[in-house]
């Protein structure tokens, strides 16, 4: 049941690292969580959406993700030295028991300034990405709950910061600080990534608008705060759940991309800025341990976090999970997915789809 | 169609309903345009005033900067003409200044840059432009047809081995792009030595439209070209994957088979072109994501282009310059959409049918 403003197919992914490809199947097809406890109160149906975290994608990430933040929460503790402290005796260390990821021009230890850059990555990330969130649902929850030219401005602008380039916009936005706080350049970060989530949430919200469960619960004269919070909400976590965690990637890849650039202040140390001093210090390409873990990291957080949105995907749509799974037991049984209908008569079969085949690449 | 007088023709090679009318269906799609060039006119417009806004909100202020690269060696008087001449003059009221601002843009005055000796600011993108574009343009295109292609099959054979591909373009699809850049550098260039590790060509080599001027572009633009391409393949993979896999379980997909058709014309011209739409549609976001990771490369590879400029303009704190730069990729990328939008018209025949 789509009004015809939403019949355009809202499947515009980000092509980065862990797109949310298929979330918005949902917003267009039937829910998928249809059956849903007689007594549902907030808590009860919060539990079962995030069931979507239930597989072994989302928890591998999670797993992931989780070791990476107790990494930043217990840094000063994993770190064996100060990440700023200088050692001139020790510098252009290779690795070694003492220095596990060897150490820096000015002999600091490499490892340690990688277990502080992840607080700075995490800290900013989150941040920004909680910020971009909170603007996406307001923005897409409203743009989608509303109608007409209420709706139709919310949804050309979060159009219009979909289409800008969000790079030179970071960079011009962040250059124009002196020395920067963190809370800015989450902000910068957070100003750029909102949109896409938007977008997503408000086709769904449009989607969900018109179910007969919202029309019942505004026919009871349920107030509007309730409606949004009580029944909406809990069918829109999935999607905010991948827009977080898409925006996340986003984030981190932008934060690490302007230290590395110099647009931030390096005092924020994070991943970015040992490879900007790394850079700006000749080390490529012989002191390989002061450049290739910190970029590593940046791609296993990436991985972890495409994990979970892949976990997510295939919650949202079975088919994504069941496709592979049924291709592969039916080759077990010996036979081949792509030519299921004939099946039957392989003998005839084989032979028209032969000819069929040759003539079709005579044309 | 009646079916007598298909009796001579194989019917799967004529096709369906939707064949004819995709056929009969050539007229221009006067809505769809005009929605979309509304559309693309409103973010011009966006992105025009925020980048009139940006400056006056925020500290960057050019004239401020410019007096403090001089260090106090130009009067007063000269601060104030120079504010009139980058229309920074704060005894002009706001709506009048944008006012000003859209006249000089609308004469294709973009300001004048500090960094560069006083330099029109178009002049100094004039001729980084040509370079970005090459890169984007032909990064874009190689990484949309392997991608897609590349998941049209991973999709097709489902199940089988190809689908360890989807990890590993994921994978490399997280990596940052200046780092896998620096690698490139690190290992092609100055580990063996087969490719040069930066510039658009060599110094010494005069520009023009020869072989050895060509072959040295060529090889100085491949390792860019190919850390992009890695890097933006995975998402145009793994969409393409995702929706192959929606698409095939659709009904016509199974009676094209049913009906005997080839595997080959099920695959591309059924479940493919189907397939390909979101992609198409997505075309709009990837555009900006990977203008970004080329903006970047060009700063690693030191690649004369619209990156290097902004680099150096970020650095000088040259705000006119960096403002104008802005506004360039805002236009090139909307000229992108654009270019996509026309692609999206002629493949999806509904644009077209709605219009009757």
């Amino acid at each position: 049941m789509n009004t015809p403003a939403e019949k355009t197919p809202a499947i515009v992914q980000p092509v980065g690292a862990g797109a949310p490809e298929t979330a918005v199947i949902l917003a267009t097809g039937p829910e998928g969580s249809t059956e849903r406890a007689p007594e549902k109160t907030f808590w009860s149906q919060l539990k079962a959406s995030m069931a979507m975290f239930g597989n072994a994608k989302s928890a591998t990430g999670l797993i992931i993700l989780g070791l990476f933040a107790l990494l930043a929460i217990f840094a000063p503790w994993i770190a064996p030295t100060d990440p700023n402290s200088q050692n001139l005796n020790d510098t252009l260390q290779p690795p070694s028991l003492h220095h596990l990821l060897g150490t820096t021009h000015i002999g600091q230890d490499v490892f340690s300034q990688l277990v502080y850059g992840t607080r700075g990555v995490l800290v900013v990330g989150f941040l920004a990405t909680i910020m971009a969130t909170v603007v996406a649902i307001a923005v897409g929850v409203t743009a989608g709950y509303l109608r007409g030219w209420r709706s139709e401005s919310l949804s050309a602008l979060s159009n219009v910061f979909l289409v800008i380039p969000g790079l030179p916009l970071m960079i011009i936005v962040a250059s124009q600080f002196q020395d920067p706080p963190l809370w800015v350049v989450a902000a910068v970060l957070g100003f750029t990534g909102w949109a896409w989530g938007a977008r997503v949430l408000r086709a769904q919200t449009m989607s969900l608008r018109n179910r007969d469960f919202i029309q019942a619960a505004r026919a009871n004269g349920e107030p509007l705060h309730r409606i949004i919070l009580v029944e909406m909400l809990p069918n829109l976590m999935a999607i905010i759940a991948s827009s977080f965690v898409g925006t996340m990637t986003a984030a981190v890849l932008g934060l690490t991309t302007l230290a590395f650039i110099g647009v931030i202040p390096v005092s924020n140390l994070n991943w970015g800025t040992i490879l900007f001093w790394a850079q700006q210090n000749n080390a490529f390409p012989d002191y390989w341990w002061w450049y290739v873990p910190a970029g590593l990291c940046i791609a296993l957080l990436g991985v972890a976090l495409s994990l979970i949105n892949f976990g997510i995907d295939e919650y949202v749509n079975p088919r994504l999970r069941s496709a592979g799974e049924r291709a592969r037991s039916m080759k077990r049984r010996g036979l081949n997915i792509n030519a299921s209908v004939t099946q039957v008569r392989t003998a005839q079969a084989a032979a028209a789809t032969g000819g069929a085949a040759s003539e079709g690449d005579a044309v | 169609m009646s079916a007598d007088s298909q009796t001579t023709i194989d019917p799967t090679l004529v096709g369906t309903t939707a064949t004819g009318t995709d056929r009969q269906g050539s007229r221009v799609p006067w809505r769809f345009i005009g929605g979309r060039a509304v559309f693309y006119l409103f973010t011009l417009w966006a992105a025009i005033t925020m980048n009139f806004f940006l400056p006056r909100l925020l500290k960057g202020d050019a004239v401020d900067s410019f007096m403090a690269r001089s260090q106090g060696q130009l009067t007063p008087a000269a601060e104030k003409a120079l504010r009139a001449l980058f229309g920074l003059d704060k005894s002009v009221p706001l709506w009048e200044q944008y006012l000003n601002y859209w006249n000089m843009l609308l004469h294709g005055n973009l300001g004048v840059s500090i960094s560069t000796g006083l330099a029109p600011v178009g002049d100094a993108i004039a001729s980084a432009l040509p370079w970005t574009l090459g890169l984007v343009g032909v990064a874009t295109i190689i990484s949309f047809l392997i991608g897609t292609g590349l998941g049209a099959v991973i999709g097709w054979r489902r199940g089988s081995r190809l689908d360890a591909f989807v990890p590993v373009t994921t994978f490399l699809g997280t990596v940052p792009y200046f780092w896998l850049g620096l690698i490139f550098i690190a290992i092609f260039s100055t580990a063996l030595g087969w490719f040069p590790a930066g510039h658009a060509y060599e110094i010494g080599v005069e520009p023009g439209w020869n072989g050895d001027f060509i072959s040295e572009v060529v090889s100085h633009a491949a390792l860019p070209v190919a850390t992009i391409v890695i890097v933006s393949l995975g998402g145009w993979v793994l969409g393409m994957r995702n929706m192959m896999l929606t698409v095939l379980d659709e009904d016509y997909i199974t009676v094209a088979q049913a009906k005997g058709m080839p595997n080959q014309r099920v695959l591309w011209k059924y479940a493919a072109r189907n397939a390909v739409l979101p992609q198409i549609q997505s075309f709009a976001l990837a555009i900006g994501f990977i203008v970004g990771g080329t903006l970047v490369m060009e700063m690693v590879f030191s690649y004369p282009g619209i990156g290097l400029l902004l680099l150096n303009a970020t650095n000088a704190k040259d705000y006119a310059l960096m403002q104008g730069i802005f506004l360039v990729l805002v236009l090139a990328v909307l000229v992108a959409n654009i270019l996509a939008d026309v692609a999206y018209a002629i493949l999806d025949p509904r644009t077209r049918q709605t219009e009757a």
